[in-house]
């Protein structure tokens, strides 16, 4: 489905709960929506499915204008947080469900369908019992299998894995993943967590308290955040953000550190301007390489989750978390000294607007 | 503060017979006066029993409790002088942030002016000082979990503070800082803290030391760097780790060892010997390599994924009966191959593991 928004809004009262904004879902691709709770997903979602209406603008869908069209007249399909089936049919009444309702399948393209999905999601020999003998994971793979038996055009999940533990959200992801690049439908999927919507891969927006801030494909969008509440929204760790000021030779951070970048010449300005650096935990290094900075400071405070070892540094420039591949030790309060490649860092400006992205200063350069 | 001891076994089921027939498997652990402990597991596994029978709302059906090796078995959580800290926030919305962080010390008698003292100090740790004169019920989740948070750590008096998931309510962004504070809160305060969870990055950057539960089994305790570097039973090797370890199967050869259906040299002459095995090698440990490298095998590139600060490539190795997928996390600088392409892989190396029925045997 092509689902365009145009200039929607939502207010509830004198609150707004979402603020006019412009969307063309790319069709027939995953969307993440990426934010914070508060951020305004769920009200965006029930504003597609038709749930709601919103106070203004409107919502079409393959041309037509559906604004204020309720769910029940749009081919929608819904997950959410919560396991929700019928508690008195069995797991395969539950995934013929919604074909049942249509009453445009035989019996045997029914249950051919409930057979297929029951297999792709693992539930086979759950068929016939019911939801509640079923363990949490099991239920929540039959509320997938129910949106996704009726092959809706459009289909929205809701933070569908957060009630799931670690290591069972990572393994109904990659399947969900393979489901949804078959391309049947167009999938909007809202999550709090960047690196869920970077293992999606697709397309992401990113929400922040009721707007909308930038859409795109996901891996650009991780990569050339728009601004720094995209950056903050969209980094897990968070990202290590430097008071800065522009000087005519680089940008200057605290203590004189200076980092040899060259601002867009439209951008620069001779003055104190006020500018925002933003370190990825991952470009922070232990060792050295040609052109690093140095950060020398102290050990505050060291995590290590296996794959990585996030340890955190109080340097002159502030207290940075550098995130280091594998596992390596620290003693707390022992000096380190962290590296970092200056064309490796985000530049964004006093209003908060990226200036310069990770291997940009480069391309500037040679102009 | 205690030492806990527990050597028990806990069934829901008079005369247990088989393991299923336990909720907890005779188990023995220590937690030693000041430590910071993480239990482990998927849900089912037993983690939260097991942390019941820690604060006595549980008595297990077998064994025994010990705090400072007097035996508290039969004791209730009161008696034992436990404080917990559970999933959702535990607060009185009537009372002011302050009051909700005394009221544990009001309930013991705490002279008045140590309360104000303490829970000066708790709010401060925990970001809270701002909002001491202001009534719970107002805040937001994440505010209030972290005034339940303070209303475990308050009192200096008790055993341990047991955790149980207490930051699934808080996003992504706040944990990160909440579990900061709970690592110098442990550090400042030397509380004996054990924390309940099924997020292994919660429980490996909180704790010294993590209890791997499944299926009402512990199957390892150890450091952070120990369960990922040397998990000592498969189920850690894959529940560790994001993805989890790979596995393929090898057989021993008087050659050497077949991976995937090809005869590499054997790390160890007892490998050789052994007609079946289960190589273990975690998707950081394996490396791009030319080909006919020692130690690697070929692969066939089916997916290559920009997971922003690394690339997640997964490769399939083996035909028919051999067949299995193989991840590799490679940096962000490394070239990366593209689908389709033939690729040789590492996977015999210092890293790798290898297990027979589960267990780590080389």
């Amino acid at each position: 489905m092509e689902l365009m928004l145009r200039r929607v809004e939502q207010k509830v009262g004198a609150a707004t709960h979402l603020y006019a904004l412009d969307l063309v879902l790319v069709p027939r691709a995953v969307t993440v929506l990426l934010g914070a709770t508060q951020a305004g997903k769920t009200t965006l979602m029930r504003l597609m499915a038709g749930l709601d209406a919103p106070s203004a603008g409107r919502v079409v869908a393959d041309g037509q204008d559906v604004t204020g069209l309720p769910v029940r007249q749009r081919n929608v399909a819904m997950v959410y947080q919560q396991f929700i089936n019928y508690p008195s049919m069995t797991v395969a009444e539950n995934i013929a469900s919604p074909l049942r309702l249509r009453g445009t399948h035989s019996p045997a393209e029914i249950e051919a369908r409930v057979a297929e999905l029951a297999g792709k999601l693992h539930i086979e020999s759950f068929l016939q019992r019911l939801p509640a003998e079923l363990s949490g994971g099991q239920q929540q793979r039959v509320a997938l299998a129910r949106a996704l038996a009726k092959k809706a055009p459009l289909m929205l999940l809701d933070e569908p894995l957060v009630n799931l533990d670690y290591k069972l959200r990572e393994e109904l992801r990659e399947e969900l993943s393979a489901l949804f690049a078959s391309g049947e439908s167009t999938v909007v999927y809202a999550t709090t967590e960047p690196t869920e919507a970077l293992l999606l891969g697709g397309y992401t927006a990113v929400m922040d308290a009721g707007e909308l801030l930038q859409y795109g494909a996901t891996a650009e969008v991780f990569h050339r955040p728009q601004s720094i509440r995209v950056a903050r929204a969209f980094s897990d760790p968070p990202l290590n953000l430097v008071e800065a000021r522009a000087a005519a030779d680089g940008i200057v951070l605290p203590t004189d550190l200076k980092l040899p970048l060259p601002l867009p010449a439209s951008r620069t300005t001779t003055g104190f301007q006020a500018l925002t650096v933003g370190i990825r935990a991952s470009a922070l290094r232990v060792q050295r390489r040609d052109r690093d900075l140095s950060l020398p400071g102290s050990v505050e405070l060291a995590e290590i989750s296996g794959s990585d070892t996030f340890v955190h540094v109080g340097t002159p420039i502030g207290e940075l978390v550098a995130q280091l591949p594998g596992v390596h030790q620290f003693t707390l309060g022992a000096p380190v000294t962290l590296y970092l490649d200056p064309a490796q860092v985000y530049v964004f400006d006093a209003r908060g607007d990226l200036l310069l992205a990770p291997g940009e200063a480069a391309a500037l350069k040679a102009h | 503060m205690a030492r806990i001891e527990l050597d028990l076994a806990h069934a829901y089921r008079a005369n247990p017979q088989r393991d299923e027939d336990y909720a907890l498997l005779p188990l023995k652990m220590c937690f030693e006066d000041g430590g910071a402990y993480a239990l482990l597991g998927p849900s089912g596994c037993g983690k939260t029993t097991l942390l019941n029978i820690v604060s006595g709302l549980v008595t297990p059906s077998q064994g025994h409790v010990t705090y400072d090796g007097r035996d508290v078995t039969g004791l209730s959580p009161q008696q034992r002088n436990i404080a917990q800290v559970f999933q959702f926030p535990v607060i009185y919305d009537t009372m002011t942030v302050a009051e909700n962080l005394a009221f544990p010390l009001r309930n013991r008698g705490v002279p008045e002016e140590r309360i104000r003292q303490r829970v000066g100090q708790v709010a401060e740790m925990l970001d809270l000082s701002g909002q001491l004169g202001m009534r719970a019920a107002g805040l937001a989740a994440d505010a209030k979990q972290k005034i339940s948070l303070g209303r475990g750590l308050v009192r200096e008096d008790v055993s341990a503070v047991l955790f149980d998931e207490p930051l699934t309510v808080i996003d992504p962004h706040l944990k990160w800082q909440l579990r900061r504070k709970l690592k110098q809160i442990h550090h400042e305060l030397k509380l004996t803290l054990i924390y309940v969870t099924h997020d292994q990055v919660e429980a490996l950057t909180f704790a010294q030391q993590v209890m791997v539960m499944t299926r009402g089994r512990a199957v390892q305790v150890g450091t952070a760097s120990e369960l990922f570097e040397r998990p000592s039973h498969t189920f850690v090797g894959h529940f560790i780790g994001s993805p989890g370890m790979n596995f393929l199967q090898g057989r021993g050869h008087a050659g050497g060892i077949e991976i995937a259906g090809r005869l590499l040299a054997a790390p160890t002459e007892s490998l050789a010997r052994l007609p079946d095995f289960t190589l273990g090698v975690r998707p950081e440990h394996v490396q791009l390599v030319a080909a006919d490298t020692a130690g690697a095998i070929p692969g066939v590139i089916m997916q290559a994924q920009d997971i922003g600060t690394s690339w997640l490539v997964t490769a399939r190795v083996g035909s028919g009966l051999n067949e299995s997928l193989l991840r590799a996390r490679l940096g962000a600088e490394q070239a990366i191959p593209r689908v389709g392409d033939t690729q040789w892989l590492s996977v015999v190396g210092e890293h790798t593991c290898y297990y027979v029925n589960e267990e780590l045997i080389a």
